[in-house]
């Protein structure tokens, strides 16, 4: 982020603007992602006049940054439709997709409407890796050809990845792909739970030592130091902070209308179908909760030495139970990162059941004493 | 300035209004600019038809505090600037709407 977008998402911060709202357009999808945390049947997705209303809705209300996903945003059949009106109000569009969809002539398309950037998501450089992740065959070689149609296009193209068991050893070879491409990768370590809350797939999540070397390779990583040093003391100010920007200056609003903190942070506020956006961002009374937060709120993390360089998701924290609770995925990626460990892992360590006892049967018992 | 300058918004950036400011991101190289209140007032009235000396007079100049000619002489200046940057088009002829997607060059 440039400093003068990092300087305004503050000022929108401040004046309790959305400054950043991610708009999923559906949630079908032509992929079936081992990770994803998505339900991909249509429920009621909204219509394309519908969509064009929560856009003016979302201009009024300040949005600068529009982040169209899904689901797969190609599946829409009106998606030209809905990015031309997002760009006729001058919104900053940024896509994500797996691109499957997109040849020659859309990427053409997306070049014309200016889009800001199209994040396609690439789990692994080896085909039966990525395809083994999407369970489509041939998904990895159709996507890198829409990227490579993308980028000859003058686009501005990222590959993002998610860290996972399934991939763990992959990561090197994405980045050497997107280097040989011309485009950005992103790594993100955490899989995290189904909306619906189901946490089956957190088992997905590489282990304590892949994160800590992911966080201390240099290829990835700028400032190893700086990422791993041991947090700065806690201080009154970092106290007064609000956690996150999650319903503070962003949003997410859902195919169907409902409105959300985050598309991470699941917590029903409003839905556009029956009223105002700006009515649902201004009076949620969900919203305001999420608002009125502070660290010094939170009873685990505020005790905790790594709450002024923790990356808690206050989301993943609600999907865990509540919305001022610790996340015990952030709480792990902390340990990675500074090796100390948090007060939530300490409670739970110390709640944790004893080593079962061995009892001995008196024959062996015998054996054992003689 | 002896002909007249006419100033269109580049279709192909991105705006938006936050506060007392005035977002603006280039459609070329995704660059942010923020302009200020002077400068937002040309912008929002730059529609491709009103000749910039006209902005100046009728806006500028009857918003704030500035001597007409130097509002022409630095609105020029803001405006080629903008241009160099594919924020704002302009030309001597009036820029019809429809020609206000310059493509990156």
């Amino acid at each position: 982020m440039s400093t003068l977008m990092a300087e305004m998402a503050a000022k929108a911060f401040h004046l309790g603007v959305p400054f950043t709202a991610q708009l999923d357009i559906t949630y079908r999808c032509n992929e079936r992602c081992v990770h994803c945390y998505l339900d991909h049947d249509d429920h009621g997705e909204m219509t394309t006049a519908e969509i064009k209303d929560v856009l003016k809705q979302l201009a009024d209300a300040g949005v600068f940054v529009l982040v169209i996903s899904g689901g797969e945003i190609m599946m829409r059949k009106d998606i030209f439709e809905i990015i031309e009106c997002a760009r006729e109000l001058m919104f900053c569009v940024k896509l994500k997709t797996n691109a499957m969809l997109i040849g020659e002539r859309e990427a053409e398309r997306l070049r014309e409407l200016a889009v800001d950037s199209v994040q396609v998501s690439i789990y692994s450089h080896r085909p039966e890796v990525h395809d083994g992740i999407t369970k489509v065959q041939g998904s990895l070689k159709r996507s890198l050809t829409a990227i490579r149609f993308l980028k000859s296009k003058g686009l501005n193209v990222k590959m993002a990845n998610v860290l996972m068991t399934k991939n763990a050893k992959d990561h090197a070879g994405v980045r050497a792909l997107a280097a040989e491409i011309g485009v950005e990768a992103m790594l993100d370590p955490t899989v995290t739970p189904m909306m619906d809350g189901d946490r089956s797939i957190l088992s997905l999540n590489v282990d304590e030592n892949a994160l800590r070397q992911v966080f201390r390779d240099p290829t990835l990583v700028k400032n190893v130091e700086a990422m791993c040093a041991p947090p700065p003391k806690v201080d009154e100010e970092a106290l007064d902070t609000r956690p996150c920007s999650a319903g503070n200056s962003s949003c997410y609003v859902s195919p169907y209308g409902d409105v959300y903190p985050c598309v991470q942070f699941p917590l029903p506020s409003g839905n556009v179908r029956r009223q105002r956006f700006i009515d649902i961002w201004n009076h949620s009374e969900q919203l305001n909760e999420v608002r009125s937060i502070r660290v010094r709120d939170l009873p685990s993390c505020s005790a905790c030495s790594n709450v002024t360089t923790c990356t808690r998701c206050p989301g993943l924290a609600y999907m865990e139970g509540n919305m001022r609770g610790p996340s015990t995925q952030d709480c792990e990626k902390s340990y990675a990162r500074t090796g100390i460990v948090s007060v939530n892992l300490q409670n739970k360590r110390a709640a944790a059941p004893g080593l079962v006892q061995i009892q001995m049967q008196p024959a062996f018992a015998s054996v054992a004493t003689a | 300035m002896s002909q007249k300058l006419y100033v269109a918004q580049n279709k192909r950036v991105a705006a938006r209004i936050l506060g007392d400011e005035m977002m603006v991101m280039s459609g070329q190289d995704s660059t942010l600019f923020n302009l200020n209140p002077v400068a937002a007032v040309i912008w929002n009235a730059a529609d491709g038809l009103t000749p910039l000396d006209e902005i100046v007079a009728s806006r500028v100049c009857a918003e704030f505090d500035i001597e007409p000619d130097e509002a022409l002489r630095d609105a020029e200046a803001f405006a080629r600037e903008l241009a160099g940057h594919g924020i704002l088009l302009i030309s001597e002829e009036p820029i019809p709407r429809a020609s206000a997607s310059q493509e990156p060059r």
